[in-house]
C-alpha cells in the first residue's frame, strides 16, 4: 500500500501492463474479432489517393496550352502545366551546371534545339578537365578557410577521379547543387514565415512532424507521379526530404536570439525587414549553419535513393553494386558519397564564416589572388589536358577525364577479403545468424504477432494517459488508429518488432559506450567526433559491412539497424552525462560515493530525459533503416512501399503506407519528449 | 555640473507626462475605469501588471538623469517607453517638442537613426560581426557606404580604446570590451539622446569602476542628453545629476543626489540613503550654509565642488566659519565644524541644506 502511495506511476504502469497481458491471454484469435484485429476501413483510402491525383494530374482546372511542336492550342490540366514547368526548369538548372562540369550538348540545345546540334558536330560543350576542377577545389578551399580544407578538398577530388567514378561524381554533384541551395532557401523562407505568423508555424508544425518521420522512400511515388521520371523528379524528392530540417532549425535559432540584440538592431534605426534579415536571421545563424548541414547530409543520403526514380549519378551506381553484391565497388562509391557531402559541409562552413578586410589597401591582382590563380591554373590544366590528348592519342587521357570505372579499383581486394572471410567465418557467422533468427527473432516476431489490436491501444493509450493525460492518449490513439484501420497492421507489427529490437540492442550498446567514453573529457570528444563522422554516412552505406558478413538476410538488416542507431544513443547519452553540473559530481564525491554509485545515482537520473531524447532518435534512425532494408528483403512495411514504387498506381499505397511508418515514429516520439519534458522541468534541468 | 530646470529656459530634450504601461490583456479597460488612479494591487488581481505608474517628468539638453529602482521597479519599462521598445499604454511622451507615440514607424525609424543610442545590460553585440562591423552597423541600416561607416567606426574604436581589436568577434572579448563595443556602437551615429540601461550591471567590480570612469570621460567630451538605468544607488550617485528613484512603477522622489541623500522623502528612499557615507557623496556647496551677514571667517577657504571627505579635517580644525568658494572664486557660503561633525556622525537630515 505504502509502494503504491509513493509511486503511483510505477503502480499504474504495473496495472497497465497486467491489464495488457490479460487482453493478450484472453482475446481469441479470430479474424471476425473486432477485439483481436479491426477491419481494414480505409483500404479504399488509396485508391481513392491514387483517383484524386490522377483526378489534379489530368482534369482539373483544365487550362488552353499552346503546344509548339503541334502548333495548335490543347486542353491540359493546371496543375500538370506547372509541375511540368517546374520540373523543365529544375532540369534545365542540373543539366547546365552537370554539362559546365562534363561536357554534353543539352545546354546547347536548350538554347538553340536539336537540329541545331545534329547539323553542327562541332555543337558538344567539352568537358572541364578533372585537374580543373579539383584545383579550382583546393583554391577555393584555400581561400575560404586555409591549407586544411585546400588538402582535404584536393584528395577527395583525387580519390573520386583516380577510381575512376568522375563522371557518376559529377552527376550527383550536379544534382546536390540544385537540390541543396533550394531546401536551404526554401526552408529559410518557410522558417522565416513561420517565425513572422503563429499561424503559419502551427500550421507547418505537425507537417514537419509527419515529413521528418515518414521514410524517403514514400515520397518517390508522388513525386513521379505529379513530377515524373529522372534527374528532376529525384532533385525535388530531395527537395521534400531535406526542407523540413532547415525549416525547423531556422525557426528554433530565430526564436533563440536574445531579445535585447532584437532591441539593439531597433534602436540602431533597422526597418522592420532589415532587423530581420540584418539582426534575427544572421544572429540565429549557427543552428541556421547546422540546417545547411543537415541539408547537404540529407542531399547525399537521397543520392541513392532517388535512383530509384531516375537521378544518374554515384547513388545509381552504388545500387547496381549492392544488388551485384560488388562489396568492393560498393565500398569505393560509399567512399566517394561521404567524400563529397564533407567537402561540401566544409566549404560552406568556411563561407558562411568567411571574414573581411576592410582597410587593407589591396591592388586589382591582390584583391583578385584567388582568381588570377584559378585562371592561370585553368589554362595550365587545359594545356595539359590537350597535350596528353597529343601524346596519348585514341588511349584514356588521364588528364582530362578518367572514364567511368576505368580507373584503379581495390575491388579485388575487398571481394578477396570478403571470400576469405566467408571461407573461414562461414559456419561462425551462419550459426550466429541461424541462432539469433530462431532462438531471439523468430519468437520476439511471433509475439509482436499474437498481440491483439485491443491489447496494443490498451499499452499505448495507458502509457499515453500516464505520461501526459487524455490529450496524449488520445493523440497517439489517433495514430494507432490510422494504422490499424488499413489492412497492413500485421506488417506495422513486423516493422514495430525489427525497429524495437534495434532500438532495444541500440540503446544498451549507446548507454554503456557513452557512460563508459563520458568518464573522460577526452574520450568524450573523440567518440562524439566518430559519431559526427558516422552521422555524415548516408543511412544506405551501412548495409554494405553487414552484407558482407550476413549476406541478403534479416540479420543484416538488423545489425545495419543496431549499427546506424547506436550513433544517437551514444551521443546523447555522452552530451546527458557531461552535462550533469559539476557541483552535483561534487557533492557526490563529498558524499563518498563510487564509481558505481555516482553513474546509477547521480549520473544516470541527471541525464535521463536528455538520453530519453536520444532513445527517440534511435527509434527514428531504427526506423528508417529497417525501411531501407527492405532493398535487400525483409518482409514489413517497407517491402509494400518499395512495391509501391514500381506500381503507377502506386501514389496512395504509398503515401498510406509511409504515414503507417511516421504515425509509428510519431508515436514513439510524442510519448518519449512530453515524458522527457515534464521530467527535465521536475528536476529543474534547463 | 547639475544643472536645475529652473536654470534654463530651453524647451526640454525629454518630457514624459504622466505615463502608463500596464501589461495585460484588458490593460487600456483597467486604465480608463481606473480613472488616473491607478492601484497595483488591484490591477494584479485583474491580470494586469504595472510597470510604470503616472511617471511625469523632463530631461534637459546635457543633463544626465539616472533612473534607480530594485528589479521589477519599472525603471526598464519606463526607459523603453521612451525609447519605443514598448508601447505606452498612457500619456504623454516628447521628444525635442515632437510627440513620440505619434510618430509611425518611418519617422520612429528616423528619430532613431540620428537622433538616438542605447546601450544594453547583456551587451547585444552580433555576434557574426567583428568589433569593428558591430560599431558600423547603425550606419550601415542608414545606408552609409561601406568605406565612409567603417572610417567613422575606426574613430569610434579609439575613443572607447579598443584599439588593435577591431578584427575580434564578441566572444573573444571580456564583459568591459564588449561593453565597449556596444557604447561605441550607440555613438556611431552622434546621437543627441543616449539610453543605457543598466550598462555596467553584468560587469566585475572593478571592472565597474573602470568603466564608471570611461563613461564620465566620455560624457565630459560629449555632454550627450542621457537616461542612465541602474539598481547600484552609488553607481547614480556616481554619476547622475539627478535621479529618479522608482519602486512599483512610481517614481517616489526625483532629485539631485545631494537632496536625496540629504532629504529623503519617503521610507523607501531612506532604506537607501542611510547606508550611504554622505561625507564621500556629498560636496561642500550641498550642505553649506548661506553667507548672510556674518563676517568673522577663518583664513581657510574651500572649493564648493570638493568632496567633504577630503576638507572635513581641516574644516574640523578652524573654530571660525569656514568660507566656500565657487569656480570663479566668489565667496558663495560658509561652513562651520558643528556641522561637518553633524554630518560625519549623525544619521538625521540635514534641513537646511540647499545647494
Amino acid at each position: 500500500m505504502d509502494f503504491m502511495k509513493h509511486h503511483p506511476k510505477l503502480t499504474s504502469f504495473g496495472a497497465l501492463l497486467i491489464a495488457f497481458f490479460l487482453l493478450v491471454a484472453l482475446v481469441p484469435q479470430n479474424e471476425a474479432n473486432y477485439l483481436w484485429r479491426f477491419p481494414s476501413l480505409i483500404a479504399w483510402l488509396p485508391g481513392w489517393i491514387n483517383d484524386f491525383a490522377e483526378f489534379l494530374m489530368f482534369d482539373f482546372m483544365p487550362v488552353e496550352i499552346y503546344d509548339p511542336d503541334l502548333e495548335d492550342y490543347e486542353t491540359s490540366a493546371l496543375l500538370r502545366e506547372i509541375t511540368r514547368g517546374f520540373s523543365g526548369a529544375v532540369l534545365v538548372l542540373i543539366e547546365f551546371i552537370r554539362e559546365l562540369l562534363i561536357g554534353g550538348r543539352k545546354t546547347i540545345v536548350f538554347f538553340t534545339s536539336w537540329d541545331f546540334v545534329s547539323e553542327n558536330p562541332w555543337a558538344v560543350w567539352p568537358a572541364l578537365p578533372w585537374t580543373v576542377v579539383t584545383a579550382g577545389a583546393v583554391i577555393l578551399g584555400f581561400a575560404l578557410k586555409g591549407r586544411g580544407l585546400a588538402l582535404l578538398a584536393g584528395v577527395a577530388l583525387t580519390y573520386i577521379s583516380v577510381f575512376g567514378q568522375w563522371e557518376p561524381a559529377m552527376q550527383t554533384l550536379s544534382f546536390v547543387l540544385v537540390a541543396a541551395p533550394l531546401s536551404i532557401l526554401l526552408g529559410l523562407c518557410l522558417g522565416v514565415l513561420a517565425f513572422k505568423s503563429r499561424a503559419v508555424e502551427s500550421a507547418l508544425m505537425p507537417l514537419l512532424n509527419v515529413a521528418q518521420t515518414m521514410p524517403h522512400f514514400s515520397y518517390l511515388v508522388p513525386v513521379t507521379v505529379f513530377f515524373g521520371v529522372g534527374d528532376h523528379a529525384g532533385a525535388i524528392a530531395t527537395v521534400i526530404f531535406a526542407t523540413p530540417p532547415m525549416i525547423r532549425l531556422t525557426l528554433l535559432g530565430m526564436k533563440k536570439v536574445p531579445l535585447e540584440v532584437v532591441e539593439a538592431g531597433m534602436m540602431s534605426g533597422c526597418t522592420n525587414r532589415q532587423t530581420l534579415f540584418r539582426v534575427i536571421v544572421p544572429t540565429a545563424r549557427r543552428d541556421i549553419l547546422i540546417g545547411v548541414n543537415q541539408v547537404i547530409m540529407q542531399c547525399l543520403a537521397m543520392a541513392v535513393i532517388a535512383s530509384f526514380i531516375g537521378a544518374k549519378g554515384l547513388g545509381y551506381n552504388l545500387l547496381l553494386a549492392l544488388n551485384g553484391l560488388r562489396i568492393g565497388l560498393a565500398l569505393e562509391l560509399g567512399i566517394c558519397i561521404v567524400l563529397i557531402a564533407v567537402v561540401l559541409d566544409k566549404l560552406s562552413l568556411a563561407w558562411a564564416n568567411k571574414q573581411t578586410d576592410y582597410f587593407a589597401d589591396l591592388s586589382f591582382g591582390q584583391r583578385h589572388v584567388y582568381l588570377l590563380v584559378f585562371l592561370a591554373v585553368f589554362v595550365a590544366c587545359v594545356v595539359l589536358a590537350v597535350i596528353g590528348k597529343l601524346i596519348l592519342g585514341e588511349g584514356i587521357n588521364y588528364l582530362y577525364i578518367i572514364p567511368h570505372s576505368k580507373g584503379i579499383t581495390t575491388e579485388w581486394f575487398w571481394q578477396a577479403g570478403v571470400d576469405r572471410m566467408v571461407e573461414n567465418w562461414y559456419a561462425g557467422l551462419q550459426g550466429f545468424n541461424r541462432g539469433l533468427i530462431v532462438n531471439v527473432l523468430q519468437p520476439m516476431k511471433k509475439a509482436y504477432l499474437a498481440m491483439p489490436v485491443s491489447a496494443t491501444f490498451l499499452l499505448v493509450m495507458g502509457v499515453g494517459y500516464i505520461v501526459g493525460g487524455i490529450r496524449s492518449a488520445l493523440t497517439v490513439g489517433s495514430f494507432l488508429l490510422f494504422i490499424a484501420l488499413t489492412e497492413w497492421w500485421d506488417r506495422a507489427l513486423i516493422t514495430a518488432y525489427m525497429a524495437s529490437f534495434g532500438v532495444i540492442v541500440s540503446v544498451s550498446l549507446g548507454l554503456i559506450l557513452g557512460s563508459l567514453c563520458a568518464q573522460s573529457q577526452r574520450a568524450s570528444n573523440i567518440a562524439l567526433l566518430v559519431c559526427d563522422t558516422f552521422q555524415t554516412f548516408p543511412s544506405f552505406i551501412y548495409l554494405i559491412p553487414v552484407i558482407m558478413l550476413f549476406g541478403v538476410t534479416d540479420t543484416s538488416v538488423l545489425m545495419a539497424v543496431v549499427i546506424y542507431a547506436t550513433i544517437p544513443a551514444t551521443r546523447y547519452t555522452i552530451e546527458g552525462i557531461r552535462n550533469v553540473p559539476q557541483h552535483l559530481l561534487d557533492a557526490g564525491m563529498m558524499s563518498g560515493v563510487t564509481k558505481l554509485q555516482r553513474w546509477t545515482k547521480i549520473e544516470l537520473p541527471l541525464a535521463f530525459p536528455h538520453i530519453m531524447l536520444g532513445v527517440n532518435q534511435t527509434v527514428i534512425f531504427a526506423l528508417f533503416m529497417v525501411i531501407i532494408g527492405a532493398m535487400i528483403g525483409t518482409e514489413d512495411l517497407g517491402q509494400y512501399i518499395l512495391k509501391a514504387l514500381s506500381d503507377k498506381q502506386g501514389i496512395g499505397n504509398g503515401l498510406m503506407l509511409g504515414l503507417c511508418v511516421a504515425f509509428i515514429g510519431l508515436t514513439v516520439d510524442h510519448l518519449i519528449t512530453r515524458w522527457a519534458k515534464d521530467r527535465s522541468s521536475q528536476l529543474g534541468l534547463n | 555640473m547639475a544643472l536645475q530646470s529652473t536654470d534654463l529656459k530651453s524647451e526640454p530634450v525629454i518630457k514624459c507626462t504622466s505615463v502608463y504601461k500596464i501589461f495585460g490583456d484588458n490593460a487600456d479597460k483597467m486604465l480608463r475605469a481606473a480613472n488616473g488612479k491607478v492601484d497595483a494591487k488591484t490591477f494584479q488581481d485583474a491580470g494586469c501588471v504595472v510597470g510604470v505608474n503616472s511617471a511625469s517628468f523632463e530631461v534637459y539638453k546635457g543633463e544626465m538623469l539616472v533612473i534607480m529602482g530594485l528589479s521589477g521597479s519599472g525603471k526598464s519599462t519606463l526607459l523603453r517607453c521612451i525609447s519605443r521598445l514598448t508601447e505606452t499604454t498612457a500619456g504623454d511622451i516628447h521628444i525635442d517638442g515632437e510627440d513620440l507615440l505619434a510618430m509611425n514607424s518611418k519617422q520612429l525609424i528616423e528619430l532613431r537613426r540620428n537622433k538616438m543610442g542605447m546601450v544594453f545590460q547583456s551587451f547585444a553585440l552580433l555576434p557574426h560581426k567583428t568589433v569593428l562591423e558591430n560599431i558600423a552597423f547603425p550606419l550601415q541600416v542608414k545606408g552609409i557606404s561601406t568605406p565612409d561607416a567603417m572610417k567613422r567606426a575606426k574613430e569610434m574604436v579609439d575613443l572607447v580604446s579598443l584599439t588593435g581589436r577591431e578584427t575580434y568577434y564578441p566572444r573573444q572579448l571580456s564583459g568591459g570590451q564588449q561593453q565597449r563595443v556596444g557604447i561605441a556602437r550607440s555613438l556611431a551615429v552622434e546621437p543627441d539622446i543616449w539610453f543605457l540601461d543598466e550598462p555596467f550591471s553584468a560587469l566585475d567590480p572593478l571592472i565597474r569602476k573602470e568603466m564608471q570612469d570611461e563613461f564620465l570621460r566620455l560624457q565630459g567630451v560629449l555632454n550627450k542628453t542621457i537616461l542612465f538605468v541602474t539598481h547600484d544607488f552609488a553607481e547614480a550617485l556616481r554619476l547622475a545629476d539627478r535621479i529618479a528613484i522608482m519602486k512599483d512603477g512610481v517614481i517616489e522622489q526625483l532629485d539631485t543626489p545631494a537632496n536625496i541623500v540629504l532629504n529623503p522623502a519617503t521610507d523607501y528612499v531612506r532604506k537607501f540613503t542611510e547606508e550611504v557615507p554622505r561625507e564621500k557623496v556629498l560636496k561642500i556647496k550641498s550642505v553649506m550654509d548661506p553667507i548672510g551677514d556674518q563676517t568673522d571667517f577663518s583664513d581657510l577657504t574651500v572649493s564648493g565642488d570638493a568632496i567633504i571627505e577630503t576638507v572635513a579635517e581641516s574644516i574640523l580644525g578652524e573654530q571660525k566659519r569656514v568660507r566656500v568658494l565657487d569656480k570663479n572664486d566668489n565667496v558663495v557660503g560658509s561652513v562651520h565644524c558643528a556641522k561637518m561633525l553633524h554630518i560625519l556622525f549623525s544619521h538625521d537630515d540635514v534641513p537646511e541644506a540647499r545647494e
